[in-house]
Protein backbone atom coordinates (compact mmCIF):
# COMPACT_ATOMS: atom_id res chain seq x y z
CA UNK A 1 0.00 0.00 0.00
CA UNK A 2 1.88 3.28 1.05
CA UNK A 3 5.65 3.01 1.48
CA UNK A 4 7.85 6.21 2.08
CA UNK A 5 10.31 7.85 0.27
CA UNK A 6 13.54 6.95 0.11
CA UNK A 7 14.86 10.11 0.97
CA UNK A 8 12.99 11.00 4.00
CA UNK A 9 15.02 11.86 6.77
CA UNK A 10 12.96 13.17 9.40
CA UNK A 11 13.84 12.28 13.22
CA UNK A 12 11.61 8.46 13.94
CA UNK A 13 8.98 9.28 16.50
CA UNK A 14 7.62 6.02 18.46
CA UNK A 15 3.99 6.05 18.70
CA UNK A 16 1.78 2.73 19.75
CA UNK A 17 -1.41 1.31 17.39
CA UNK A 18 -3.44 -0.93 19.76
CA UNK A 19 -0.52 -1.13 21.89
CA UNK A 20 2.02 -2.15 19.64
CA UNK A 21 4.90 -0.22 18.62
CA UNK A 22 4.90 1.97 14.95
CA UNK A 23 8.02 3.83 14.24
CA UNK A 24 6.88 6.94 12.77
CA UNK A 25 8.38 10.53 11.42
CA UNK A 26 8.76 13.59 12.75
CA UNK A 27 5.64 15.96 11.08
CA UNK A 28 3.55 13.28 10.24
CA UNK A 29 0.10 12.90 10.93
CA UNK A 30 -1.85 10.72 13.14
CA UNK A 31 -3.77 9.44 9.90
CA UNK A 32 -0.29 9.14 7.62
CA UNK A 33 1.29 7.81 10.26
CA UNK A 34 -1.62 5.08 10.15
CA UNK A 35 -1.79 4.41 6.81
CA UNK A 36 2.06 4.11 6.64
CA UNK A 37 2.21 1.40 8.81
CA UNK A 38 1.02 -1.75 7.19
CA UNK A 39 -1.48 -2.38 9.76
CA UNK A 40 -4.77 -3.03 9.30
CA UNK A 41 -6.24 0.28 10.62
CA UNK A 42 -9.90 0.47 9.47
CA UNK A 43 -12.22 2.04 11.49
CA UNK A 44 -15.89 1.54 11.35
CA UNK A 45 -18.48 4.13 11.11
CA UNK A 46 -20.99 4.98 13.87
CA UNK A 47 -24.04 4.07 12.57
CA UNK A 48 -23.43 0.99 9.93
CA UNK A 49 -20.32 0.39 10.60
CA UNK A 50 -18.78 0.36 7.53
CA UNK A 51 -15.35 0.10 7.55
CA UNK A 52 -13.22 3.50 6.71
CA UNK A 53 -9.65 4.45 6.25
CA UNK A 54 -8.29 8.48 5.95
CA UNK A 55 -9.70 9.81 2.76
CA UNK A 56 -9.50 13.44 2.58
CA UNK A 57 -6.45 13.93 4.90
CA UNK A 58 -7.36 17.85 5.17
CA UNK A 59 -9.99 17.41 7.94
CA UNK A 60 -13.21 17.45 5.62
CA UNK A 61 -14.50 14.41 5.31
CA UNK A 62 -14.09 13.04 8.85
CA UNK A 63 -13.05 9.41 7.87
CA UNK A 64 -10.17 9.35 9.49
CA UNK A 65 -12.02 9.38 13.24
CA UNK A 66 -9.42 7.75 16.03
CA UNK A 67 -8.74 7.50 19.57
CA UNK A 68 -5.98 9.80 20.29
CA UNK A 69 -4.83 9.34 23.92
CA UNK A 70 -8.24 8.33 25.29
CA UNK A 71 -10.44 10.82 23.57
CA UNK A 72 -12.46 9.40 20.77
CA UNK A 73 -13.25 10.99 17.62
CA UNK A 74 -10.05 12.97 16.99
CA UNK A 75 -9.29 13.85 13.28
CA UNK A 76 -6.07 11.78 12.78
CA UNK A 77 -5.32 13.99 9.43
CA UNK A 78 -5.43 16.79 11.90
CA UNK A 79 -3.35 15.81 14.75
CA UNK A 80 0.33 15.72 14.44
CA UNK A 81 2.29 12.53 16.01
CA UNK A 82 4.28 13.03 19.46
CA UNK A 83 6.53 10.96 20.81
CA UNK A 84 4.71 8.02 23.09
CA UNK A 85 1.22 8.91 21.64
CA UNK A 86 -1.43 5.87 22.02
CA UNK A 87 -3.84 5.38 18.86
CA UNK A 88 -7.07 2.81 19.04
CA UNK A 89 -8.66 2.40 16.15
CA UNK A 90 -12.20 3.41 16.32
CA UNK A 91 -14.84 1.15 16.07
CA UNK A 92 -18.19 1.86 16.10
CA UNK A 93 -19.03 5.09 18.07
CA UNK A 94 -17.34 7.02 20.47
CA UNK A 95 -17.96 6.55 23.98
CA UNK A 96 -19.38 9.36 26.36
CA UNK A 97 -16.42 9.38 28.72
CA UNK A 98 -13.63 9.24 26.52
CA UNK B 1 -68.61 22.05 -9.71
CA UNK B 2 -66.37 19.03 -10.30
CA UNK B 3 -64.33 18.08 -7.05
CA UNK B 4 -60.82 16.50 -7.41
CA UNK B 5 -60.52 15.44 -3.90
CA UNK B 6 -63.14 14.67 -1.04
CA UNK B 7 -60.46 16.24 0.90
CA UNK B 8 -57.92 18.62 0.18
CA UNK B 9 -54.89 18.84 3.21
CA UNK B 10 -53.29 22.71 3.29
CA UNK B 11 -49.71 21.89 4.59
CA UNK B 12 -47.80 18.96 4.23
CA UNK B 13 -45.71 19.11 7.41
CA UNK B 14 -46.02 16.82 10.34
CA UNK B 15 -49.83 17.71 11.08
CA UNK B 16 -50.84 17.86 7.83
CA UNK B 17 -48.75 14.59 6.31
CA UNK B 18 -50.64 12.70 9.82
CA UNK B 19 -54.29 13.89 8.88
CA UNK B 20 -53.65 13.29 5.66
CA UNK B 21 -52.22 9.78 6.17
CA UNK B 22 -55.51 8.79 8.43
CA UNK B 23 -57.45 10.18 5.67
CA UNK B 24 -56.31 8.02 3.10
CA UNK B 25 -56.34 5.01 5.11
CA UNK B 26 -59.72 5.59 5.19
CA UNK B 27 -59.94 5.23 1.26
CA UNK B 28 -60.81 8.90 1.20
CA UNK B 29 -59.33 11.24 -1.75
CA UNK B 30 -56.76 13.27 -0.93
CA UNK B 31 -54.32 15.57 -1.87
CA UNK B 32 -52.05 17.38 0.19
CA UNK B 33 -50.89 20.89 -0.94
CA UNK B 34 -47.28 21.91 0.27
CA UNK B 35 -45.24 24.51 -0.04
CA UNK B 36 -41.49 23.67 -1.65
CA UNK B 37 -39.06 21.45 -0.29
CA UNK B 38 -37.13 24.52 0.78
CA UNK B 39 -39.67 25.93 3.17
CA UNK B 40 -38.50 26.05 6.83
CA UNK B 41 -40.49 23.62 8.60
CA UNK B 42 -41.26 22.71 12.31
CA UNK B 43 -41.41 19.32 11.87
CA UNK B 44 -37.36 19.42 10.22
CA UNK B 45 -36.58 21.61 13.50
CA UNK B 46 -38.42 19.77 15.88
CA UNK B 47 -36.97 18.01 18.71
CA UNK B 48 -38.85 14.68 19.21
CA UNK B 49 -40.42 14.04 22.04
CA UNK B 50 -43.56 12.50 22.54
CA UNK B 51 -44.26 14.09 25.90
CA UNK B 52 -46.83 13.90 27.88
CA UNK B 53 -45.99 15.72 31.17
CA UNK B 54 -46.23 19.29 31.54
CA UNK B 55 -49.16 18.82 29.00
CA UNK B 56 -52.21 20.39 30.05
CA UNK B 57 -51.67 22.96 32.73
CA UNK B 58 -54.93 25.71 32.27
CA UNK B 59 -56.75 22.67 30.09
CA UNK B 60 -57.21 19.31 31.46
CA UNK B 61 -58.67 18.30 28.14
CA UNK B 62 -55.19 18.69 26.51
CA UNK B 63 -53.63 16.41 29.04
CA UNK B 64 -56.29 13.56 28.03
CA UNK B 65 -55.98 13.91 24.28
CA UNK B 66 -51.93 13.71 24.75
CA UNK B 67 -52.24 11.21 27.11
CA UNK B 68 -53.76 8.98 24.28
CA UNK B 69 -52.05 9.97 21.99
CA UNK B 70 -48.60 8.75 23.50
CA UNK B 71 -50.86 5.42 24.24
CA UNK B 72 -51.72 5.15 20.03
CA UNK B 73 -48.40 6.01 19.17
CA UNK B 74 -46.98 2.27 19.27
CA UNK B 75 -49.96 1.38 17.14
CA UNK B 76 -49.26 4.08 14.19
CA UNK B 77 -45.09 3.00 14.73
CA UNK B 78 -45.79 -0.58 14.17
CA UNK B 79 -48.20 0.62 11.40
CA UNK B 80 -46.06 2.83 9.51
CA UNK B 81 -43.34 0.14 9.84
CA UNK B 82 -45.62 -2.66 8.07
CA UNK B 83 -46.09 -0.21 5.32
CA UNK B 84 -43.09 1.47 4.60
CA UNK B 85 -40.31 -0.70 5.94
CA UNK B 86 -39.40 2.53 7.59
CA UNK B 87 -38.70 1.93 11.99
CA UNK B 88 -39.19 5.59 13.33
CA UNK B 89 -37.54 4.10 16.45
CA UNK B 90 -40.46 5.31 19.02
CA UNK B 91 -39.39 4.48 22.16
CA UNK B 92 -41.86 4.71 25.51
CA UNK B 93 -39.52 4.11 28.32
CA UNK B 94 -40.00 7.25 30.46
CA UNK B 95 -38.93 10.78 30.28
CA UNK B 96 -37.36 13.10 32.97
CA UNK B 97 -37.04 16.98 33.23
CA UNK B 98 -34.54 17.72 35.88
CA UNK B 99 -33.98 20.36 37.87
CA UNK B 100 -30.17 21.68 38.86
CA UNK B 101 -31.12 23.77 41.91
CA UNK B 102 -33.77 23.24 44.77
CA UNK B 103 -35.88 26.33 43.83
CA UNK B 104 -35.81 24.75 39.63
CA UNK B 105 -37.24 21.33 41.68
CA UNK B 106 -39.77 23.33 43.66
CA UNK B 107 -41.06 24.71 40.96
CA UNK B 108 -41.54 21.59 38.61
CA UNK B 109 -42.99 19.84 42.18
CA UNK B 110 -45.35 22.74 42.58
CA UNK B 111 -46.62 22.25 38.74
CA UNK B 112 -47.05 18.79 38.67
CA UNK B 113 -49.34 19.18 41.90
CA UNK B 114 -51.11 22.04 40.11
CA UNK B 115 -51.74 19.70 37.46
CA UNK B 116 -52.64 16.69 39.32
CA UNK B 117 -55.11 18.70 41.22
CA UNK B 118 -57.19 19.84 38.10
CA UNK B 119 -60.36 18.26 37.91
CA UNK B 120 -60.79 16.20 34.29
CA UNK B 121 -57.49 15.25 33.64
CA UNK B 122 -56.24 11.95 33.03
CA UNK B 123 -54.56 9.96 35.52
CA UNK B 124 -50.98 9.05 35.12
CA UNK B 125 -48.20 8.23 37.38
CA UNK B 126 -45.50 10.56 37.87
CA UNK B 127 -43.39 10.96 40.50
CA UNK B 128 -40.65 13.62 41.89
CA UNK B 129 -37.35 12.12 42.60
CA UNK B 130 -34.47 13.14 44.46
CA UNK B 131 -30.95 12.83 42.83
CA UNK B 132 -29.97 9.46 44.32
CA UNK B 133 -33.11 8.02 42.74
CA UNK B 134 -32.75 9.78 39.73
CA UNK B 135 -28.78 8.41 39.62
CA UNK B 136 -30.34 5.08 39.55
CA UNK B 137 -31.98 5.68 36.21
CA UNK B 138 -29.42 8.28 34.71
CA UNK B 139 -26.20 7.35 35.96
CA UNK B 140 -24.17 9.92 34.30
CA UNK B 141 -25.94 12.91 35.95
CA UNK B 142 -23.72 15.82 37.48
CA UNK B 143 -23.73 16.38 41.19
CA UNK B 144 -25.42 19.79 40.66
CA UNK B 145 -28.84 18.13 39.70
CA UNK B 146 -30.97 18.46 42.75
CA UNK B 147 -34.01 15.59 41.16
CA UNK B 148 -36.42 16.09 38.72
CA UNK B 149 -40.23 14.84 37.72
CA UNK B 150 -40.45 10.89 36.25
CA UNK B 151 -42.73 9.98 34.01
CA UNK B 152 -43.29 6.91 32.30
CA UNK B 153 -45.82 7.81 29.59
CA UNK B 154 -43.04 10.37 28.26
CA UNK B 155 -40.60 8.96 24.88
CA UNK B 156 -39.39 9.82 22.01
CA UNK B 157 -38.82 9.17 18.06
CA UNK B 158 -36.91 9.71 15.43
CA UNK B 159 -39.28 12.52 14.01
CA UNK B 160 -37.21 12.71 10.53
CA UNK B 161 -37.54 9.34 9.83
CA UNK B 162 -41.50 9.52 10.84
CA UNK B 163 -41.83 12.95 8.54
CA UNK B 164 -40.38 10.65 5.55
CA UNK B 165 -42.42 7.48 6.46
CA UNK B 166 -45.37 9.48 6.60
CA UNK B 167 -44.68 10.47 2.99
CA UNK B 168 -43.80 7.45 1.84
CA UNK B 169 -47.12 6.14 3.61
CA UNK B 170 -49.30 9.07 1.91
CA UNK B 171 -47.56 8.05 -1.98
CA UNK B 172 -48.86 4.44 -0.78
CA UNK B 173 -52.36 5.73 -0.08
CA UNK B 174 -52.75 7.39 -3.42
CA UNK B 175 -52.80 10.54 -1.37
CA UNK B 176 -51.64 12.76 -4.39
CA UNK B 177 -48.93 15.19 -2.59
CA UNK B 178 -48.64 18.39 -4.46
CA UNK B 179 -45.26 20.49 -3.44
CA UNK B 180 -45.37 24.25 -4.88
CA UNK B 181 -49.01 24.82 -4.14
CA UNK B 182 -48.74 27.14 -1.52
CA UNK B 183 -52.63 28.55 -0.68
CA UNK B 184 -53.32 31.80 -1.53
CA UNK B 185 -56.77 32.45 -1.61
CA UNK B 186 -59.68 29.89 -0.65
CA UNK B 187 -63.50 29.95 -2.06
CA UNK B 188 -66.51 28.40 -1.23
CA UNK B 189 -69.12 27.57 -3.68
CA UNK B 190 -72.03 25.24 -4.09
CA UNK B 191 -70.95 22.80 -1.20
CA UNK B 192 -67.29 22.34 -2.17
CA UNK B 193 -64.10 24.55 -1.95
CA UNK B 194 -61.96 26.25 -4.23
CA UNK B 195 -58.37 26.72 -3.73
CA UNK B 196 -56.16 29.24 -5.80
CA UNK B 197 -52.60 27.81 -5.10
CA UNK B 198 -49.40 28.59 -6.52
CA UNK B 199 -49.92 25.54 -8.90
CA UNK B 200 -53.16 26.40 -10.21
CA UNK B 201 -56.48 25.93 -8.72
CA UNK B 202 -57.73 22.70 -6.99
CA UNK B 203 -61.55 21.64 -6.00
CA UNK B 204 -62.67 19.45 -3.09
CA UNK B 205 -65.42 19.03 -1.06
CA UNK B 206 -63.31 19.50 2.20
CA UNK B 207 -60.59 21.57 3.44
CA UNK B 208 -58.36 20.84 6.44
CA UNK B 209 -55.81 23.79 7.33
CA UNK B 210 -52.75 22.46 8.58
CA UNK B 211 -50.46 25.22 7.77
CA UNK B 212 -48.53 25.81 10.80
CA UNK B 213 -48.61 29.46 12.33
CA UNK B 214 -50.11 30.47 8.58
CA UNK B 215 -53.14 28.93 9.74
CA UNK B 216 -54.03 32.53 11.27
CA UNK B 217 -53.95 34.26 7.73
CA UNK B 218 -55.77 30.64 5.69
CA UNK B 219 -58.25 30.49 8.78
CA UNK B 220 -60.40 33.39 7.91
CA UNK B 221 -60.95 32.54 4.48
CA UNK B 222 -63.39 29.80 5.91
CA UNK B 223 -65.02 31.88 8.60
CA UNK B 224 -62.69 30.65 11.19
CA UNK B 225 -60.40 31.75 13.24
CA UNK B 226 -56.77 30.82 14.55
CA UNK B 227 -54.97 32.79 16.49
CA UNK B 228 -51.26 31.60 16.61
CA UNK B 229 -48.05 33.03 19.07
CA UNK B 230 -45.15 31.42 17.54
CA UNK B 231 -42.17 31.54 19.39
CA UNK B 232 -37.87 30.42 17.96
CA UNK B 233 -36.40 27.68 19.57
CA UNK B 234 -32.45 26.37 19.16
CA UNK B 235 -31.14 22.93 19.13
CA UNK B 236 -27.54 22.03 19.61
CA UNK B 237 -26.22 18.56 18.27
CA UNK B 238 -23.58 16.44 19.17
CA UNK B 239 -21.47 14.22 17.40
CA UNK B 240 -22.76 10.50 17.94
CA UNK B 241 -21.61 8.51 20.71
CA UNK B 242 -22.08 5.31 21.93
CA UNK B 243 -25.54 4.99 24.05
CA UNK B 244 -25.42 6.85 27.67
CA UNK B 245 -28.94 8.53 27.81
CA UNK B 246 -31.43 6.01 28.74
CA UNK B 247 -34.53 8.10 28.91
CA UNK B 248 -35.03 11.35 26.99
CA UNK B 249 -35.58 14.30 29.36
CA UNK B 250 -37.30 17.67 28.47
CA UNK B 251 -34.04 19.28 27.04
CA UNK B 252 -31.93 16.72 26.16
CA UNK B 253 -32.43 13.35 24.12
CA UNK B 254 -29.85 10.74 22.87
CA UNK B 255 -31.44 10.05 19.48
CA UNK B 256 -31.62 6.16 17.95
CA UNK B 257 -27.93 7.11 15.79
CA UNK B 258 -26.56 8.03 18.82
CA UNK B 259 -26.55 12.07 18.59
CA UNK B 260 -27.54 13.94 21.58
CA UNK B 261 -30.08 16.96 20.81
CA UNK B 262 -29.85 19.90 23.32
CA UNK B 263 -33.03 21.80 23.95
CA UNK B 264 -34.78 23.59 23.97
CA UNK B 265 -34.95 27.20 24.41
CA UNK B 266 -37.98 29.64 23.46
CA UNK B 267 -37.55 33.48 22.96
CA UNK B 268 -40.34 35.31 21.24
CA UNK B 269 -37.58 36.64 18.47
CA UNK B 270 -39.41 35.43 15.27
CA UNK B 271 -36.06 35.90 12.91
CA UNK B 272 -34.67 32.43 12.70
CA UNK B 273 -31.77 33.11 10.23
CA UNK B 274 -28.72 32.14 12.53
CA UNK B 275 -28.70 30.69 16.21
CA UNK B 276 -27.98 33.30 18.59
CA UNK B 277 -24.77 31.94 20.44
CA UNK B 278 -25.54 33.34 24.31
CA UNK B 279 -28.34 31.15 24.26
CA UNK B 280 -26.66 28.44 22.16
CA UNK B 281 -24.18 28.92 25.19
CA UNK B 282 -26.72 29.02 28.46
CA UNK B 283 -28.26 25.26 26.60
CA UNK B 284 -24.87 23.93 26.46
CA UNK B 285 -23.51 24.89 30.23
CA UNK B 286 -26.73 23.50 31.69
CA UNK B 287 -27.12 20.26 29.66
CA UNK B 288 -22.53 20.22 30.80
CA UNK B 289 -24.20 20.52 34.21
CA UNK B 290 -26.44 17.92 33.71
CA UNK B 291 -24.12 15.88 32.44
CA UNK B 292 -20.99 16.69 32.61
CA UNK B 293 -19.29 14.14 30.61
CA UNK B 294 -21.61 16.10 27.66
CA UNK B 295 -18.28 18.33 28.03
CA UNK B 296 -15.89 16.39 26.29
CA UNK B 297 -18.31 16.04 23.19
CA UNK B 298 -17.89 18.14 20.07
CA UNK B 299 -21.18 20.22 18.55
CA UNK B 300 -21.99 19.32 14.79
CA UNK B 301 -25.06 21.33 14.32
CA UNK B 302 -27.44 24.01 15.93
CA UNK B 303 -30.15 25.71 14.55
CA UNK B 304 -32.89 28.18 15.51
CA UNK B 305 -36.75 26.99 14.29
CA UNK B 306 -40.10 28.67 14.59
CA UNK B 307 -42.19 26.71 16.98
CA UNK B 308 -45.90 26.38 15.49
CA UNK B 309 -47.87 27.52 18.44
CA UNK B 310 -51.61 28.37 19.33
CA UNK B 311 -51.96 31.98 21.13
CA UNK B 312 -52.58 30.38 24.58
CA UNK B 313 -50.24 27.17 23.57
CA UNK B 314 -53.23 24.79 23.12
CA UNK B 315 -54.18 23.07 20.41
CA UNK B 316 -56.86 24.09 18.04
CA UNK B 317 -59.20 22.33 16.34
CA UNK B 318 -62.17 23.81 14.83
CA UNK B 319 -65.24 23.21 11.89
CA UNK B 320 -66.75 26.08 9.86
CA UNK B 321 -70.08 26.88 10.64
CA UNK B 322 -69.93 29.19 7.43
CA UNK B 323 -68.68 27.10 5.30
CA UNK B 324 -69.51 23.24 5.98
CA UNK B 325 -66.13 20.83 5.32
CA UNK B 326 -63.69 23.67 6.40
CA UNK B 327 -61.55 22.22 9.18
CA UNK B 328 -58.79 24.36 11.03
CA UNK B 329 -56.06 22.08 13.16
CA UNK B 330 -52.98 23.68 14.71
CA UNK B 331 -50.77 22.55 17.62
CA UNK B 332 -47.36 22.80 18.58
CA UNK B 333 -47.09 19.32 19.63
CA UNK B 334 -47.07 17.57 16.02
CA UNK B 335 -44.52 14.91 17.05
CA UNK B 336 -46.57 13.77 20.01
CA UNK B 337 -50.32 14.05 18.79
CA UNK B 338 -49.29 12.39 15.27
CA UNK B 339 -50.99 9.36 16.43
CA UNK B 340 -53.90 11.20 17.86
CA UNK B 341 -54.22 12.75 14.42
CA UNK B 342 -54.35 10.27 12.41
CA UNK B 343 -56.27 8.11 14.47
CA UNK B 344 -59.08 10.32 16.11
CA UNK B 345 -58.74 13.22 14.34
CA UNK B 346 -58.91 12.32 10.74
CA UNK B 347 -61.72 9.92 11.18
CA UNK B 348 -63.78 12.46 12.71
CA UNK B 349 -62.91 14.73 9.49
CA UNK B 350 -63.81 12.42 7.19
CA UNK B 351 -67.20 12.01 9.14
CA UNK B 352 -67.32 16.08 8.73
CA UNK B 353 -68.17 16.58 11.88
CA UNK B 354 -65.87 17.13 15.21
CA UNK B 355 -66.79 15.18 17.95
CA UNK B 356 -67.83 17.68 20.62
CA UNK B 357 -66.73 15.50 23.64
CA UNK B 358 -63.45 14.41 22.20
CA UNK B 359 -62.53 18.36 20.47
CA UNK B 360 -64.71 21.00 22.04
CA UNK B 361 -62.20 21.92 24.21
CA UNK B 362 -60.37 22.90 21.63
CA UNK B 363 -62.45 25.09 19.67
CA UNK B 364 -60.96 28.86 18.99
CA UNK B 365 -64.13 30.02 19.96
CA UNK B 366 -62.50 29.80 24.08
CA UNK B 367 -60.38 32.64 22.31
CA UNK B 368 -63.41 35.29 21.57
CA UNK B 369 -65.30 33.48 24.73
CA UNK B 370 -61.87 35.16 27.25
CA UNK B 371 -62.17 38.35 25.50
CA UNK B 372 -66.26 38.70 25.83
CA UNK B 373 -65.54 37.72 29.02
CA UNK B 374 -62.67 40.21 29.87
CA UNK B 375 -60.57 37.05 31.20
CA UNK B 376 -57.07 36.86 30.01
CA UNK B 377 -56.09 34.18 28.00
CA UNK B 378 -56.11 30.76 30.15
CA UNK B 379 -53.21 29.87 31.14
CA UNK B 380 -51.80 27.29 29.27
CA UNK B 381 -48.38 25.52 29.05
CA UNK B 382 -47.24 28.24 26.72
CA UNK B 383 -47.53 30.46 29.88
CA UNK B 384 -46.19 27.52 32.24
CA UNK B 385 -43.55 26.50 29.58
CA UNK B 386 -42.46 29.72 29.55
CA UNK B 387 -41.87 29.76 33.41
CA UNK B 388 -40.23 26.37 33.13
CA UNK B 389 -37.96 27.66 30.27
CA UNK B 390 -36.83 30.53 31.86
CA UNK B 391 -33.73 29.14 33.18
CA UNK B 392 -32.82 27.99 29.54
CA UNK B 393 -33.23 32.49 28.57
CA UNK B 394 -29.95 33.85 28.46
CA UNK B 395 -30.07 37.04 30.69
Amino acid sequence: MFKRIEEDRRRAVEIFVEGQSVTAREGDTVAAALLASGLDVRRSTAVSGAPRLPYCMMGVCFDCLVTIDGMGNRQGCLVPVREGMRIEIQKGKREIGR
Amino acid sequence: MSRDYDVAVVGGGLLGSAIAWGLGRLGQRVCVLDEGDMVKRASRANFALVWVQSKGLGMSAYTRWTVAASNSWPRLAEEIREQTGLDVCFQRNGGFHLALSEEELAQRADTVKRMSEQPGGAAYHFEILGHAEVAKMLPHIGPEVVGGSFCPLDGHVNSLRTFRALHTGLARLGVDYRPDHAVTAISYTGGGFRLTTAGGEIASGKVVLAAGNANETLAPMVGLTAPMGPTRGQVIVTERTAPFLPHPLTTIRQTDEGTVMIGDSKEDALDDSEARLPITSVMADRARRTFPLLGRLNVVRSWAGIRVMPKDGFPIYDQSQTCPGAFVACCHSGVTLAAIHAYELAPMIAAGRLDPDRTGAFSARRFAEAAKDGTDMPAGPHGAWAQEKRNVQAH
